[in-house]
């Protein structure tokens, strides 16, 4: 069967080895490809799954993608623990180690300004999301309106309040952002999720990520803690620490 | 941090990163998927697998 390179990151040398039990893809251990200065972490993978038809087929199906988005990010997690990986988007895969070696001269200075930019640095990723409406009291569910004015007027009213979650949510999460801004170097705003596809509760209104230093993790993590019971029916979510994936895009 | 650590990852979470983040690389076969194909793939079997009966809340977006 043929087969492919996969690359998870580009990074600098590593000053303590990956750990031995460490797989990705498919179960292939990731080796270490060292060229000019700097290292490109791959392993094989078949050549079926990851040519441009085979992907095609393969991202349609949801266990598959699953599997390799958590392999992928297995091994950069692993990097994590002993330098600062540059996270390459999912699936970037090459024939042999010769295109792996071209691709490294031609990105060279890219990569080296971007290592630098985010060296020792990771990101967290925070979400805030609406809490689905309370249930309306049975009282007013009961009571049929007597006419259709009263009607009229408690879906206005229902409306309203409805309005009135969606902009207190809305200047939480700004007020929010605002002061994790101040606290880290850099931020992307991602699409808000799809609560279908989450599985979370409630509507997601703010989907970020946020650079910052080592250092400054422990201040940053406290600061969304605490923000977590300030307004009721609003709900905070913390992930991390992530490597900078969100930070590693073209304009790095 | 360690209970937000040991938590699993959520597959949303990390798809937003790897299919929107990362070094975008023209490797030697992935050239001719877009970056907005790719995402437009995965967010198409997402949300045909989680529930066939959900209407795609992505339609705006792509």
């Amino acid at each position: 069967m043929s087969a492919l390179r996969y690359v998870y990151a580009v990074c600098r040398p590593l000053d303590a080895p990956l750990q031995a039990e460490l797989t990705g893809i498919g179960g292939a251990p990731p080796a270490l490809l060292h060229h000019h200065g700097l290292v490109a972490v791959v392993s094989t993978v078949p050549e079926a799954d990851f040519d441009e038809q085979g992907l095609r087929a393969r991202l349609e199906d949801l266990d598959w993608l699953s599997a390799t988005a958590r392999a992928h990010q297995g091994v950069i997690a692993a990097l994590s623990t002993v330098t600062t990986p540059l996270p390459l988007r999912l699936a970037t895969v090459f024939r042999d180690d010769s295109g792996i070696r071209a691709m490294i001269e031609s990105r060279e200075d890219d990569f080296r300004r971007a290592l630098d930019r985010l060296e020792g640095r990771v990101e967290w990723g925070v979400k805030v999301f609406v809490e689905s409406e309370p249930a309306e009291p049975a009282a007013a569910q009961a009571a049929k309106p007597a006419s259709g004015r009263d009607y009229l007027r408690s879906r206005r009213r229902h409306s309203e309040a409805h309005e009135e979650r969606w902009q207190q949510a809305e200047s939480f999460a700004r007020s929010l952002h605002e002061r994790l801004s101040l606290h880290s170097e850099d931020f992307r705003m991602h699409p808000a999720q799809n609560s279908a596809l989450s599985g979370a509760s409630g509507q997601n209104v703010l989907n970020a990520a946020y650079l910052v230093p080592r250092s400054g993790c422990e201040e940053f993590v406290e600061l969304v803690d605490r923000t977590k019971d300030e307004t009721p029916g609003i709900r905070v979510e913390l992930t991390g620490p992530w490597a900078a994936y969100s930070f590693s895009g073209e304009e790095a | 941090m360690t209970v937000v650590e040991r938590r699993e990852i959520a597959l949303v979470d990390l798809l937003d990163r790897l299919l929107a983040g990362g070094v975008v690389i023209t490797g030697d076969l992935t050239l001719r998927i877009a970056d907005v194909d790719l995402v437009r793939i995965d967010l198409n079997a997402l949300i045909s697998s989680v529930n066939e009966t959900v209407p795609s809340p992505f339609e705006e977006l792509l």
